[in-house]
């Protein structure tokens, strides 16, 4: 049964609640290109206080002056800072990334060929972590005086201490050279369009991701689960006559989720640049080992273009959040203040 | 009576294919040959900073030069059918190989070869063998087969360093992500960070190779690449570069570890030019203090070999010099009083940050701390090795893995990052690259390598292992990679 009563927020007409939002999502956009620039400079400025010349990423042993003079010329090391400077953003602002020193080859293309492992990989993973996490929190909490309900807690805190490499290794040694039921890495050489293999070799990587993921989030769910059922509203709804289960999946969920979802949007940005890992133990062609290998070469390009392109996800991915938070809870909608 | 006859030639085709599997088809002529490696090419093209990875996997598989370096160390002739040089030794006339062609169907022509050879000398050219081709003054190309080149100075090496140059087609354009060669193989897929697939060129001009096709996977983790043959993902693994790991594929029947020559040298390079360094006593006593036989052990337990100078045994030019400044702490410190210096003295060692440097790096600290030397143990990344010690000198001491063949030549070279200079080896060096007959060149080249290990004028620590592991029905491949190279097409895979 519902509430006898309406609470009363800002933007109750569903024409106030839709400007409202419109309003937010605006302010919030701005915001987003505003970082964007920001972290632009910030990787540019970064990226030259290093020391090294990029053009030895194109050197070896033996390199004459003159090779060393053209190289420098190839990558635009010979150029003035602010020369460089104002190239950069100019490409970027055309969404041009540039090609790599080392590989010559586009840089937007290449990201766009680990996006396909990367991208399948962190959702999977995050598909994985709230499925273990958001049931079992909520028994947890529920079922707190219950012996499973510890021994989840508990096993929760296990998977939080544990570094991820290693839990990738552990089900490596287990479910690939032991049990062989599973390939211990590697991606098909022609991507998805080996649809069979490559998703058999998603398996291992993606449940390392979901597991350790899903134990931290499992404890937030706890957390939120514990304070929306020592809540007064949740009270009044039983005292009003709903069942529990009612009460909590009408009220709890709701209220439960906003504090989640801002722990979602973190974790899944961590996730997708903490990809890099698994990559490396189950040596797969994503983003995190494109940046590993350019970071060792100084191929400016690729590193620029990488880390640009993660900033932006990361920047879209807390957008969302926010976004999901203020459609879920109505109180937010009415401030004005935005937290970037 | 019609079905005897039939029957009669049915027994015959059985009995004959029968003998076709027992005579020797004990392998699959198409099978897929899967190669780990740890070093991915960065590019396709030699000349633009590919990386080792690329002559992996592409010297001999995809091209071919006008000699081949076999894994044995030999110089062969490859597309060059026969070959003279005038008396004088400055000119040199090649006959080109009939009926060679690429793989986009162009037939190759004395003007692919110049056009190839140009691409190496050439001012932007990227290559390390940039210098030792410096010698050729002009190419010539008077008919289609046939190849003049004129050199400024006499080049015993010439057809050495020909060894290193690809055969490309002229019309090819860029090369960094295609390919247009010559060898048994055309690159069918590449996918960046992942693996590169090479399959039969079916136009080959000489012997097909005993397999389908060959794909070379990359990993960054030695773990992985392990990992990768124990769950049979892959065949065989090029080099291996962890030794704890060996231990799981020796002695276990469904795998075949062997050992080659490598001829990957560990190095501590004084500068020369600076004190102490300059002074050869000190640095003998360095090389008396380091005990290598139990730095290598603590590295890679029985496998590398001990090297008493820069010349590794597959080199004509070798002598075991291990005797001339062998492990002797008490001479060491003698030698240091001296030189001079009796309480000893502080230098900084400038240590790449991958293995093994860092730990060689703790080895030789806690070493020298026994003769009174301190090393302050720098830490640097392979880019600032390359502009702080390559470029701009500026060091004491470094380590460094340098991977060629032949190498000795720089030695010979005042101006090399180590700054040694001897004349007596400078000459030597040039003389034996000017010199008649290879008989010459060797003794020339052995002369030199004896005065560097009297000057000690590097601290040679040892030689890497060459080690490939295969699984045990894999067979037919090379074993000492020497430049790195991994030629495929003998490689045979049991039914």
């Amino acid at each position: 049964m519902a509430l006898p009563f309406k609470p009363r927020y800002c933007c109750d007409t569903p024409r106030a609640r839709t400007s409202a939002i419109l309003a937010y999502t605006l302010r919030r956009t701005l915001i987003l290109i505003v970082s964007l620039f920001v972290a632009a400079v910030v990787l540019f400025v970064l990226l030259r206080l290093l020391p090294g010349d990029p053009a030895n990423a194109l050197l070896g042993v033996g390199a004459t002056p003159q090779q060393i003079e053209a190289a420098r010329a190839q990558v635009g090391s010979d150029q003035p800072l602010h020369v460089q400077f104002g190239t950069f953003i100019g490409n970027l602002a055309r969404l041009d990334l540039g090609t790599s020193f080392v590989s010559r080859a586009s840089v937007l293309e290449e990201i766009g060929n680990r996006m396909s492992v990367t991208l399948p990989l962190t959702a999977l993973g995050f598909l994985i972590a709230i499925t273990l996490a958001v049931p079992l929190g909520m028994l947890s909490a529920i079922r707190a005086d219950r012996w499973y309900g510890a021994a989840i807690s508990v096993i929760s805190q296990l998977g939080i201490a544990i570094p991820v490499f290693w839990v990738g290794i552990l089900l490596v040694t287990l479910f690939a050279i032991n049990l062989r039921w599973l390939p211990s890495g590697g991606f098909p050489l022609r991507g998805w369009s080996n649809f069979g293999e490559a998703a058999i070799g998603m398996v291992l990587p993606a449940l390392t991701i979901g597991l350790v993921m899903g134990a931290s989030l499992l404890r937030y769910v706890r957390a939120a689960t514990l304070d929306v059922l020592g809540s007064d509203y949740l009270r009044t709804a039983r005292a009003l006559g709903a069942g529990f289960t009612e009460a909590l999946v009408r009220h709890g969920l709701r209220n439960g989720a906003v504090p989640v979802i801002s722990i979602l949007g973190i974790e899944l940005a961590t996730t997708f640049l903490g990809a890099v890992v698994i990559e490396r133990v189950f040596s797969l062609p994503g983003l995190g080992s494109m940046l590993l290998l350019a970071i060792q070469q100084r191929d400016y390009p690729n590193v620029q273009g990488v880390l640009f392109v993660s900033t932006l996800l990361v920047l879209i991915i807390g957008f969302a959040a926010d976004l999901a938070q203020r459609l879920i809870d109505p109180r937010l909608r009415g401030r004005t203040r935005v937290e970037a | 009576m019609t079905s005897r006859p039939l029957l009669f030639v049915a027994a015959l085709l059985a009995g004959a294919s029968f003998s076709a599997i027992a005579l020797g088809q004990g392998f699959n002529p198409d099978a897929s040959i899967r190669i780990g490696s740890l070093y991915e090419p960065q590019n396709l093209d030699n000349t633009a900073g590919a990386g080792q990875g690329i002559n992996e996997a592409f010297n001999g598989n995809v091209y071919e030069a006008l000699f081949q370096l076999t894994d044995a160390g030999t110089v062969e002739p490859r597309l060059v059918e026969s070959y003279e040089a005038s008396e004088d030794g400055l000119t040199y006339t090649f006959k080109l190989k009939e009926g060679v062609t690429f793989h986009s169907g162009d037939p190759l022509t004395a003007a692919d070869v110049k056009y190839s050879i140009e691409r190496v000398t050439a001012e932007a050219s990227k290559s390390s063998r940039k210098r030792s081709l410096s010698t050729i003054a002009g190419i010539e190309t008077p008919d289609d087969q046939t190849v003049v080149i004129t050199l400024s100075a006499r080049s015993i090496s010439l057809p050495y360093n020909l060894s290193y140059v690809w055969i490309v087609n002229d019309a090819a354009g860029d090369i960094t992500s295609a390919e247009d060669g010559t060898g048994p193989y055309t690159l069918a897929e590449w996918r960046r960070g992942s693996a590169l697939a090479l399959s039969r060129f079916d136009g080959y001009w000489g012997e097909a190779p005993s397999n389908g096709e060959v794909i070379y996977t990359y990993f960054t983790d030695a773990t992985a690449l392990n990992n990768a043959l124990l769950t049979n993902a892959i065949d065989i693994i090029t080099s291996v570069q962890s030794p704890d790991s060996l231990a799981q594929f020796s002695g276990n029947p469904s795998y075949t570890v062997t050992e080659g020559a490598s001829t990957t040298k560990e190095l501590l390079a004084y500068n020369d030019r600076v004190a102490p360094f300059d002074n050869v006593k000190v640095r003998k006593a360095l090389a008396r203090a380091t005990d290598k036989a139990r730095l290598l052990n603590s590295i890679w337990g029985d496998y590398g070999t001990l090297i008493g100078s820069f010349v590794p045994p597959t080199d004509p030019w070798y002598v075991d010099l291990t005797g001339v400044d062998a492990y002797d702490v008490e001479s060491a410190k003698a030698l240091l009083a001296e030189a001079g210096y009796p309480d000893g003295f502080t230098f900084t060692l400038d240590t790449p940050d991958y293995d093994p440097h860092p730990i060689v790096a703790q080895f030789l600290q806690t070493e020298y701390a026994k003769i009174g030397v301190t090393v302050n143990i720098n830490i640097i990344t392979a880019n600032e090795w390359y502009t702080k010690i390559y470029q701009e000198r500026n060091f004491e001491a470094t380590l460094q893995e340098h991977v060629n063949h032949r190498d000795i030549v720089f030695y010979g070279n005042p101006d090399f990052y180590w700054g040694y200079n001897n004349p007596d080896v400078v000459k030597l060096i040039a003389d034996a690259e000017a010199a008649g007959s290879e008989a010459e060149q060797f003794e020339k080249l052995t002369e030199a390598n004896k005065i560097i290990a009297e000057d000690a004028a590097s601290n040679w620590l040892y030689l890497y292992p060459q080690i490939v592991v295969s699984a045990a029905n894999v067979t037919g491949y090379p074993v000492n990679g020497l430049n790195s190279q991994f030629f495929a097409y003998d490689i045979e895979k049991a039914q």
